[in-house]
């Protein structure tokens, strides 16, 4: 979708961004990240000719963006800034009209348009539209923001650290959001940070920049558990493999068999599936599938319904929650296994400890089979 | 440039906090003046020439209008043109030059205007279009330097032309420090129109110095206090147009 050739651009004898080559596949997420100072920005603004580039070519949906007027490459692609730039003059209903008018849509189009982005953005229309800029907080301002780069539904939108002025809480819940809106509407996005975490958080793939190099662009994944070298390894930093706790669901780091028995069963059926599958432990399930307990297997003695030895399960995690918040979890409640629930809170099976292990070192065994491991990786 | 701002900024604060502090001001002196007048025993004295303040107040206000009109289209454009990115160059030095003519005394401006175009309203229009003209090509520029680079770049980003830039996102952001130069300028050309008799220009300073002249205070003060009135009113009236000509979202709060 948005394709940079050998992509160079030079300020005097500085060179900001040296033959950079890159795809950005339709529907993605692809932050560009690096120290300040490192291109990044200005690979951004060459996309939609804020800054003219000394040579190279930039493709957009297959079209060569120098064969068209800037104005409309602009008016193609949402664009939003660290500063926001709402126009204080003017209220949110005709900040997010902006675009919309330029391209001469029907005034009344407009402004529906404006009041169903709003609701996009987690903003009453009732309440917001007609407030000025200098009348809402900061994170309400760069919902805005994105509602108005949204407003004439481009394919392409381009971030320049969009959500870098806001506190931590409030950027969290934005970028949630963000990704939230990002799985219906599936644009093609370019997104400067300088923010790992929010790379590894908001990423399809990250291109990592320094002086003006394009210095390796992949998943985030593979960036965090094989950096290309020691200046990207130190760039994500040492506890690389605990961010990449984000990238991985629970559901992806399940492994092993897990017995469960009904809570009107005997302590003889428990028993039977701990002996048969060697297990140490059966999760308790209630009539209606829902995990309410566990029994170890030195308890599965004895005559009795399994709810006489049942020991209270002391949390559990749905399955499509990253492992970050699963390790979190034991760690908090000191255990080494956690029951999973599904979605609708029927029982999902369980994680350990060894299996989240298992998951975050899969990527180094199959790598070590075809290729060395590079210099400075740790694994 | 930014004690240039800063001023800019401090004449629109100024002018905020002042539209009910220097009207009471203005208006008490008048009181004030009324009640000495008449006192004096001078208040029939007055009204005794009212054809003459009159008369002589539409030829104050034409005067001040033309005067002021120009300043206000004329400034505002010149101030426009500075604030382009290709005229920014010789900007400053223009800028240096308002500054410097913005010192001069009126009386010499007047004096250098009939020494070259004679006596009559001509001149006086012309010294006094001069005068006016400094602070609003100041304010123009600077309320408009001063909007923040980034509503441009985020206006140039979202595919705006130049000309929609100017009229849609600098204009109405600069508008308040533009029309808080107008307000300080036209108001003050108002009050200096007087000076336009002393080369022939007409006006309510033909009561004033005349007044001064033939040491006759109700004839002076004929001339004085509907100028003062005058000043009151235009002030009072580009006030009304700053706050219904200035969006919302740039006046500063109250």
């Amino acid at each position: 979708m948005i394709k940079l050739e050998d992509l160079t651009k030079t300020f005097g004898s500085v060179i900001a961004a040296d033959r950079i080559n890159m795809e950005v596949p339709e529907g993605e997420i692809c932050i560009l990240l690096g120290p300040s100072g490192c291109g990044k920005t200005t690979t951004l603004k060459m996309v939609n000719r804020l800054i003219e580039k000394t040579s190279g070519k930039i493709l957009v949906g297959g079209r060569d963006t120098d064969n068209m007027d800037p104005v409309e490459v602009r008016r193609g692609m949402g664009y939003v800034i660290q500063q926001i730039g709402l126009f204080p003059n003017m209220t949110v209903e005709e900040n997010i009209c902006v675009v919309p008018r330029l391209l001469k849509w029907d005034d009344a189009k407009a402004k529906r348009r404006a009041a169903e982005l709003l609701e996009l953005v987690a903003l009453d229309p009732s309440v917001f539209l007609k407030r000025f800029p200098r009348e809402l907080s900061g994170g309400q301002q760069q919902r805005v923001g994105v509602a108005r780069a949204l407003a004439a539904d481009p394919p392409v939108m381009i971030m320049d650290e969009p959500f870098g002025a806001i506190d931590p809480i409030n950027r969290e819940i934005i970028q949630d959001e963000f990704l939230r809106m990002q799985k219906t509407l599936r644009k093609t996005i370019l997104f400067v940070s300088h923010d790992i975490d929010e790379a590894v958080k908001m990423g399809d793939k990250i291109a990592i920049f320094r002086a003006g190099k394009l210095e390796q662009y992949d998943t985030p994944d593979t960036i965090l558990a094989h950096p290309a070298n020691s200046f990207i390894a130190d760039f994500v930093g040492a506890d690389r493999t605990l961010k990449r706790l984000r990238l991985v669901t629970v559901a992806e780091a399940q492994n092993g068999a897990v017995g469960t028995v009904s809570l009107t069963d005997d302590l003889s059926r428990a028993y039977a599936i701990l002996r048969e599958g060697h297990l140490d432990t059966i999760v308790v399930l209630d009539p209606q599938g829902l995990p309410v307990g566990w029994v170890h297997a030195e308890d599965a003695v004895g005559i009795g319904p399994v709810s006489s030895r049942m020991r209270p399960l002391p949390a559990t995690i749905r399955t499509d929650a990253d492992l970050r918040t699963a390790v979190a979890m034991m760690f908090t409640h000191d255990v080494t296994w956690l029951t999973c629930i599904n979605a609708d809170g029927r029982f999902g099976g369980c994680i350990t400890q060894a299996g989240i292990t298992r998951r975050l070192g899969d990527t180094y065994r199959s790598r070590s089979a075809s290729a060395p491991m590079p210099q400075g990786a740790v694994a | 440039m930014t004690k240039e701002a800063g001023a800019a900024i401090a004449i629109g604060r100024l002018s905020k906090i002042a539209l009910p502090v220097r009207g009471f001001v203005i208006l008490s002196a008048i009181g004030v003046a009324v009640a000495a007048a008449y006192a004096m025993g001078l208040l029939k004295d007055i009204i005794r020439r009212w054809d003459d303040i009159t008369f002589l107040s539409v030829q104050h206000m034409e005067l001040a209008a033309i005067s002021g009109g120009m300043a206000v289209v004329v400034g505002v454009l010149l101030g426009i043109a500075l604030s382009r990115k290709r005229f920014r160059a010789f900007a400053e030095a223009v800028m240096q030059a308002l500054n410097i003519g913005t010192t001069i005394p009126t009386l010499a401006v007047l004096a250098l205007s009939m020494s070259i175009l004679g006596i009559g309203a001509p001149p006086a229009i012309f010294a006094l279009w001069l005068m006016t003209l400094l602070p609003i090509v100041r304010n123009t520029y600077i309320g408009l330097l001063e909007v923040p680079a980034h509503l441009i770049e985020a206006a140039t980003g979202m595919g705006m032309k130049p000309a929609e830039i100017l009229w849609r996102v600098e204009l109405p952001n600069a508008l308040y420090v533009i029309f808080a130069g107008i307000r300080t300028a036209v108001t003050v050309n108002v009050g200096t129109v007087p000076l336009a008799f002393l080369i022939g220009g007409g006006g309510l300073g033909e009561l004033i110095f005349t007044g001064i002249d033939l040491s006759e205070p109700g004839m002076m003060l004929a001339g004085a206090i509907p100028t003062a009135i005058l000043a009151v009113i235009t002030d009072f009236v580009i006030a009304l147009v700053t706050r219904a000509v200035v969006p919302r979202g740039v006046m500063p709060e109250t």
